[in-house]
């Protein structure tokens, strides 16, 4: 049976690994290289770097971490953040990365979808919605939360994945950073949906947020980031606890080097 | 350090990923192409991404396909890597009327589930009594191999149905996972298959 992933998430500013609520109050978290290899030897499943770099520096400094992050991982991980172009998938491939994750510039330009799904293939398009709640619906939003678009965020999905996407990466606005648990109703509507895997983002908290999402929610997959930073799991501790709380299929590797 | 392995690079897909799996091992390599065939000095990775009829096309290019198939029956060892798995078999449902390199009687077929492709990680057992029984490895499939002599058959898994993952037939195998993306056990499925072809 297939295994729920559990990808912890690194949002890489300038080289850094930092974290906020609401991508607001960003604080350092550690080298991302570093944190890569610990998740690795913890039991992640996947990785997902974010960077938030504005600068061109920032950007060519993501491309050096991608290339030494490669190096050691032997899980598959993807990048985002600032992807526009064709060409900029392309060096984000070479660099390493097996998948890319598109938001803003997707909406923007929704041919990039295409593009990338007819020049890599599909399983490395992965993309990323910022979903916030309107109502009974939810609206997507882009440039990291602070533009609303109006466009019906499960609409694009739905267009994204007819257009290429081989994954949906959807983040709760209402619920990033809060701890509170994801967003079940945003995450379970969007599972059923659609035809490719959703991974749930925004509000991880305990064990049991997870076997709620993965079990009412059926996500595919669930993202997280603080409660890795602040060591308040290990991904493998988080796995242990999910499982004497539910029967979620899991992978479960033992040992750490070769 | 000499080279110990030829892998086989018809221009699909990414096989950096093979490239840099193949250095934290420490198995050194050589890269052939259709540019540059195989000789048959070295057992032959052909990892492969992309649509079968699309891999079958690069493959013929300048002989490769058959070279490639001469070195088998000369009993040269060959790994193939998820679409590199599918090639050997007959022929596939994703591309109708192409036909595969034919080394194993059988042919490919599309997953009936609900998702698909299947994406992510599952629990693969050994069918050949190996002493890697069972693992975790990371698929991105939408079509799978049926062969048609089941003791073909290396490693399976379910997928809304068993599946076969892998083949072994005397010096041909093949993964349909990517073992370069899957932690340490696929990175020792490697490694063990390199230790008994040396």
């Amino acid at each position: 049976m297939l295994c729920r992933r559990i990808i912890p998430c690194l949002d890489v500013d300038n080289g850094r690994t930092v974290k906020g609520v609401k991508f607001q109050g960003l604080r350092d978290v550690g080298d991302p290289v570093e944190l890569a290899n610990a998740y690795q030897a913890q039991g992640a499943d996947e990785l997902m770097f974010l960077d938030i770099s504005a600068s061109h520096q920032g950007k060519e400094t993501m491309l050096e971490v991608v290339d030494q992050v490669a190096r050691d991982l032997m899980i598959p991980f993807s990048v985002g953040g600032g992807i526009r172009t064709i060409e900029d998938v392309h060096r984000t491939l070479r660099a390493g990365a097996d998948k890319v994750s598109v938001n803003t510039a997707a909406v923007n330009r929704p041919e990039l979808i295409r593009e990338i799904a007819e020049s890599c293939g599909s399983q490395c398009c992965v993309l990323a919605i910022d979903a916030q709640r309107r109502g009974d619906q939810w609206v997507v939003l882009t440039h990291g939360g602070r533009k609303d678009t109006g466009l019906n965020a499960l609409e694009w999905a739905r267009r994204g994945v007819e257009m290429g996407a081989g994954e949906i990466l959807l983040t709760s606005w209402d619920q990033d950073g809060t701890l509170d648990g994801f967003d079940l109703n945003l995450t379970g509507t969007f599972a059923r949906a659609l035809s490719v895997p959703v991974i749930a983002s925004g509000g991880a908290g305990g064990p049991h947020s997870f076997v709620e999402v993965f079990q009412k929610a059926h996500a595919d997959a669930a993202l997280a980031a603080t409660i890795f930073h602040d060591g308040t799991y290990t991904v493998n501790s988080l796995k242990e606890a999910i499982l004497k709380e539910a029967d979620v299929p899991l992978r479960q590797e033992r040992g750490t080097s070769l | 350090m000499s080279s110990k392995l030829d892998v086989i690079d018809f221009g699909g897909g990414n096989i950096q990923s093979l490239f840099r799996c193949l250095d934290r091992l420490e198995i050194p390599y050589r890269v052939k192409s259709s540019q540059d065939l195989p000789d048959g000095s070295r057992p032959m990775i052909l990892p492969g991404v992309g649509a079968f009829g699309a891999v079958m096309k690069s493959l013929e290019k300048n002989g490769l396909a058959e070279r490639i198939k001469s070195l088998v029956e000369k009993q040269i060892p060959l790994l193939g890597v998820c679409v590199g798995l599918q090639v050997l078999f007959e022929e596939s449902e994703e591309s109708p009327g192409v036909p595969g390199l034919g080394l194993l009687p059988g042919r490919v077929v599309r997953f009936e589930a609900k998702k698909v492709p299947q994406i992510g990680w599952n629990r693969v057992t050994c069918t050949q009594g190996d002493e890697l029984s069972q693992g975790y490895v990371y698929f991105v499939n939408s079509y799978h191999a049926r062969p048609e002599n089941g003791d073909h058959t290396w490693y399976e898994a379910d997928y809304e149905g068993t599946f076969c993952a892998a083949v072994r037939e005397q010096n041909v195998a093949a993964f349909q996972f990517h073992p370069e993306k899957s932690g340490l056990f696929g990175h020792r499925l490697i490694q063990e298959w390199h230790r008994r072809v040396s």
